[in-house]
């Protein structure tokens, strides 16, 4: 025997010790630790998301206003691209070759093993073409979606849009998972629950080419996605699209509300956009260059930018001191512009009562009156703390809307900010004089004016105003949506006094040349804001007909001159086709100034010198 | 005492039980890796496990052939084998096919030969052949170059195939060597130097100083068999420690941590010469030869892994060691590999039920990880039968080794049993992130005519070698 023959027990040694340390290891990740389990199922189970198609919207007439085209996504999953014939494929999907490089080395730095989206949105007409070819490049998949069409390029403000859903949408709701569509603003944002539908969620086993190979525990988890609700929207679409061309080259809005009902007829926002240019590949482009446009046409100034309402005012000034009971059979004297402390700009007779002062828009009258309303308590706050509640209650300084998205308050001077100003005890109505002819620091929204006057229209109610009237239910049904009704009770005989005034307004007042209409009797009220930036801003309310009123209407145009310049004239040409149909020969000439007339490119030139 | 030349009588049935057992496990195990609904039966010869079906009955034939061989030619012919598998390794560089990289394979037609696989038997013979010599000695300088020639031309030859992972295979002949009289030492110092190529890799340069120090203040003790001059030597250093560090604060030098050990090593250094000349210590001159060694090495090796090797094998590396982990990337084939077999639990998944490997999330499944499939679909109790079959083959091997009279047979049958060894070991260990993924198949399991082919010659031969161990070979 050999010395060296005991040295096989160290190789049987080294042999079984190299066995212990491997079993060691194995008992280790295949029993103690767990985690490895769960890698293994997120590995094979894929969660499959089916994406139900979003409501639709119609107008109050059953007109489509926006409606869903199937759109489709390409996917890529870079472990599994082989080399391809690049430039056929930019030529079949249309992009640059440069911009698809880019895409695949985003997509292969998000994961080498999920697929991303390279090209969003493609056509239906793309689609088919790359349906056929897509066997010459693996790697690339493709995805169906829906994507928001518009039949007619209207309402962009009032509907919204739709996008991908952010981090903060995703923390704030479990519903949301990355890839998901949400509204993002108007009534697709309002509505987002009932026009959304519910994802249907199903989980598949997959390979590692992320190849189905069949359901997981034969789809017992699986849910049914579940469509969403179509919406019938209180707008009407043809009135909509005319109030759009009446803005063209202004800025500014028109709001129009069915008094009775509250509902919106008409939600008009200039500058605007084409709604369809969220839409689509070009998608992030078209905001970006909206986001920068100086004239902000994103901005839904009809809810969202407040103004001071000036001589519109007059009537909410008007309608306090009737309930305060200290302007009835009262007469104030106005000295024109020599009238203290405010000038009045018109002539006039004198003295005079309510409803001539509203026709004349005297600016004397409604100081005296609002002192008076302020007077009528014992101290300058209790009566500006009464005076605001009243505005408020009005609807005016606070938001008002039953179902709107990015509605904005406005603003009431309260005591609290006079005192801040001029100390407490250190103003009285004189000090905040301006308040009675809407100047000031009196900030309202469009949409605030327009239901100032359906509450004279109604002659002491409205209804929270609103943006959608229905909802289809699966079984066909229409869920008719109600909305709060505040009342204000002043006394019919005090709203048919304002109501007078306003008539007289049209009839032969401050809007007599610009507002009248054949048969129809026009209730309105216009307002010049002076406007130290610039040219003054036009205002004009109204509401037609007197008696049973079917349309309450606020007009803003920004840097209009005058209320009887702009504002008034397109007041009138929307009533008189909501509730004619057509515009009277007569009128026409209206209607082409206000369509062609161009206040924005006017500004530019002005800001260049 | 009557012997008889029948081989068939003589033949180890155990080891070729085993063998039969494993060849027909690994069947199995491919085709449940490649298994799909849509697929025909198990015979299909369209599919991996059809052609392995033939590769294994071909291999039976393969090893009757080498039994029927007289066992005097495996001896005789050991260096023309070895001559024959050279020449074609270098062939292989020329007229090669490139596969993934590596250009190691013949092509003639349909069939695909490696020379790589001939190489780990061929060597062997020859090993076997001049270690048996009967004026061979082991210990004197000339039989090491001798020794060390025979394996690194193969190996050379293969690494230049780009396949280093078959290369290192050859290192596995130390364990035959030291079982034929290698001073213990070579092993310990292959060891020691193994271990400080990983630690140099994962302690940052401050730590593994620190280490060196201490190992060699302990050697010192334990070569001068005393506790108390280490203690004190390393009380010594670390009051040295104290000191510059109190120096460097006084003088805010603002020194890193590293630089004032590196000064402390060095005045320790010093008084440890001035110390040893005066007591006349020799063992302070090979404690610190040792230590001038590590740090050597340790340097080196640093210099070796950033600069001579490829990036891909510093990628593996770095993958096992922990010191970059990049699950998708790098990482991708062993992270995959461990949820196959971690997700196998105490009984796994049951046949053909594994969904890791059957919707091949494991890369290289019936070849390199064909032991995911073990691990994810019989589980820790299939996974520990299956390596218990192969320590049982490994430590029959050693057995019947040790009872060959010829010395020829016993050195052959060490190294069948430490090139199978490797390759289980490297192969199960880069499965479960044990060892850096060197692509080296699993004995009779992977998938591949080359590999079963080459392991049931390595394994045949031996058996031939041992079915006439009564006669004298040489």
């Amino acid at each position: 025997m050999d010395v060296f023959s005991k040295r096989k027990y160290l190789v049987i040694g080294l042999f079984s010790l190299t066995a212990l340390i491997i079993l060691v290891r194995l008992f280790y990740i295949q029993v103690v630790d767990s985690s490895y389990k769960i890698s293994a199922a997120t590995n094979v189970l894929r969660r499959e998301i089916n994406y139900p198609a979003r409501g639709v919207i119609f107008d109050r007439n059953g007109k489509l206003m926006v409606f869903n085209q199937a759109a489709y996504d390409v996917l890529v999953t870079p472990r599994e691209i082989k080399a391809f014939d690049t430039l056929a494929f930019c030529s079949i999907v249309g992009v640059e070759k440069e911009e698809l490089v880019n895409e695949l080395i985003k997509a292969k730095n998000f994961s080498r093993y999920k697929p991303s989206p390279i090209i969003k949105q493609l056509s239906s007409q793309t689609y088919a073409v790359l349906q056929e070819q897509l066997f010459k490049y693996p790697g690339f998949y493709i995805q169906a979606r829906t994507l928001r069409q518009y039949p007619a390029k209207i309402a962009a403000h009032v509907l919204g849009y739709v996008g991908e859903v952010d981090q903060k949408a995703i923390d704030a709701n479990k519903y949301y998972e990355n890839g998901d569509y949400i509204g993002r603003s108007g009534i697709e944002r309002a509505y987002e629950d009932e026009l959304r539908g519910v994802k249907g969620i199903s989980y598949k086993m997959v390979d590692v080419h992320q190849m189905v190979k069949g359901s997981f525990e034969q789809g017992r988890l699986d849910t049914a996605a579940i469509i969403g609700k179509n919406l019938v929207s209180t707008l009407n679409a043809d009135l909509q699209g005319y109030g759009e061309r009446l803005l063209s080259g202004k800025v500014g809005s028109i709001v129009a509300i069915e008094p009775s009902t509250g509902e919106i007829l008409v939600l008009a926002s200039s500058p605007t956009f084409d709604p369809g240019l969220f839409v689509g590949r070009e998608r992030s482009r078209n905001y970006s260059k909206l986001l920068n446009d100086p004239n902000k046409p994103m901005l839904n100034r009809a809810i969202t930018s407040s103004y001071p309402p000036g001589s519109t005012f007059k009537i909410a000034n008007a309608l306090i001191g009737l309930q305060d009971g200290v302007l009835q059979n009262v007469r104030y004297s106005c000295n024109g512009p020599a009238s203290a402390p405010i000038k009045c700009t018109h002539n006039h007779e004198t003295p005079l009562g309510l409803i001539s002062a509203i026709r004349e828009s005297c600016n004397s009258y409604f100081w005296q009156a609002f002192k008076s309303e302020i007077n009528h308590f014992s101290t300058p706050a209790e009566g500006l703390e009464a005076f605001r509640n009243s505005l408020l209650e009005m609807g005016l300084g606070r938001k008002i809307g039953g179902d709107l998205y990015s509605e904005t308050s406005g603003n009431i001077p309260s005591v609290s900010y006079y005192d801040k100003y001029f100390g407490s005890g250190g103003w009285n109505s004189l000090t905040i004089r301006s308040l009675s002819i809407g100047q000031g620091e009196l900030l309202v929204t469009p949409l605030q004016l327009s239901n100032m006057v359906t509450l004279i229209a109604n002659r002491g109610y409205y209804i929270s105003p609103h943006l959608v009237r229905s909802i289809q239910e699966y079984d066909g049904t229409q869920d008719t949506l109600k909305f709060e009704k505040h009342t204000i009770d002043a006394g019919r005989d005090n709203y048919e006094m304002i109501a007078q005034g306003m008539e007289e307004v049209v009839e032969s007042g401050t809007a007599r040349a610009s507002a009248k209409i054949d048969s129809v009797i026009i209730c309105g009220k216009t307002g010049t804001i002076q406007n130290p930036h610039g040219e003054a801003h036009s205002a004009f309310v109204a509401f037609a007909p007197r008696i049973n009123p079917k349309i309450a209407i606020a007009v803003y145009i920004e840097n209009g001159v005058w209320g009887a310049r702009y504002a008034a004239p397109i007041a009138s040409l929307i009533i008189e086709k909501y509730l004619k149909g057509r515009i009277a020969p007569g009128r026409q000439h209206f209607e082409d100034a206000m369509i062609n007339s161009d206040l924005i490119s006017t500004m530019k030139l002005e800001g260049g010198d | 005492m009557k012997t008889t030349n029948n081989i068939w009588f003589n033949l180890d049935w155990a080891t070729v039980v085993l063998y039969l057992i494993l060849v027909i496990l690994g069947w199995i195990n491919i085709y449940a890796a490649v298994y799909s609904e849509e697929h025909q039966s198990i015979m299909d010869m369209g599919q991996k496990y059809g052609k392995q079906l033939i590769w294994i009955i071909a291999g039976v034939v393969l090893a009757i052939m080498v039994l029927s061989v007289d066992s005097k030619f495996y001896a005789a012919f050991a260096y023309h084998i070895y001559a024959a598998t050279i020449l074609l390794l270098i062939a292989v560089l020329f007229l090669g096919k490139e596969v993934n990289g590596a250009r190691a394979w013949f092509e003639f037609g349909n069939i695909a030969l490696q020379p790589a696989e001939l190489g780990k038997f061929a060597t062997n013979l020859a090993l076997a052949k001049c270690i048996s010599q009967y004026d061979f000695k082991i210990q004197k300088m000339r039989s090491y170059i001798i020794l060390i020639a025979l394996i690194l031309l193969p190996s050379i030859l293969i690494i230049m195939q780009n396949d280093t992972g078959s290369a290192l295979v050859f290192a596995v002949f130390v364990f035959v060597f030291y079982r034929e009289g290698l001073n213990g030492m070579v092993l310990f110092w292959g060891f020691a130097a193994a271990a400080l190529f990983i630690l140099s890799l994962v302690l940052d340069q401050f730590k593994l100083l620190l280490f060196l120090l201490s190992i060699s203040v302990a050697a010192y003790g334990v070569l001068r068999q005393n506790v108390k001059e280490p203690l004190i030597g390393f009380l010594a250093i670390i009051a040295m420690l104290g000191l510059t560090w109190i120096t460097d604060s006084l003088f805010s030098l603002d020194g890193t941590p590293l630089e004032l050990l590196m000064i402390t090593c060095t005045i320790a250094t010093v008084l440890f010469i001035v110390y040893g000349i005066l007591r006349r210590i020799g063992e302070v001159w090979r404690i610190l030869l040792f230590f001038i060694f590590a740090i050597g090495i340790s340097m080196s090796v640093n210099y070796f892994y950033k600069n001579v090797m490829a990036p891909h094998q510093r990628d593996r590396i770095d993958q096992v060691l922990g010191i970059k982990i990049d699950k998708l990337g790098k990482g991708y084939n062993v992270n995959q590999s461990k949820i196959a077999i971690g997700s196998g639990g105490v009984l796994g998944k049951g046949f053909l039920k594994g969904t890791q490997t059957k919707y091949n999330f494991v890369p290289e499944q019936s070849t390199d990880f064909i032991f995911c499939t073990v691990g994810e679909e019989w589980g820790f109790i299939g996974a520990t039968a299956v390596l218990g079959l192969f320590l049982l083959l490994l430590i029959r091997i050693i057995t019947i080794s040790e009872r060959q009279r010829s010395q020829f047979s016993r050195v052959y049958g060490y190294g069948v049993a430490c090139i199978l060894f490797f390759h289980i070991a490297i192969n199960i260990s880069m499965t479960i992130g044990l060892a850096p993924v060197i692509g080296i198949p699993l004995p009779f399991f992977s998938y591949g005519g080359s590999s079963l082919w080459s392991f049931t010659i390595l394994l045949f031969i031996f058996l031939r070698l041992d079915a006439s161990r009564t006669e004298n070979l040489m």
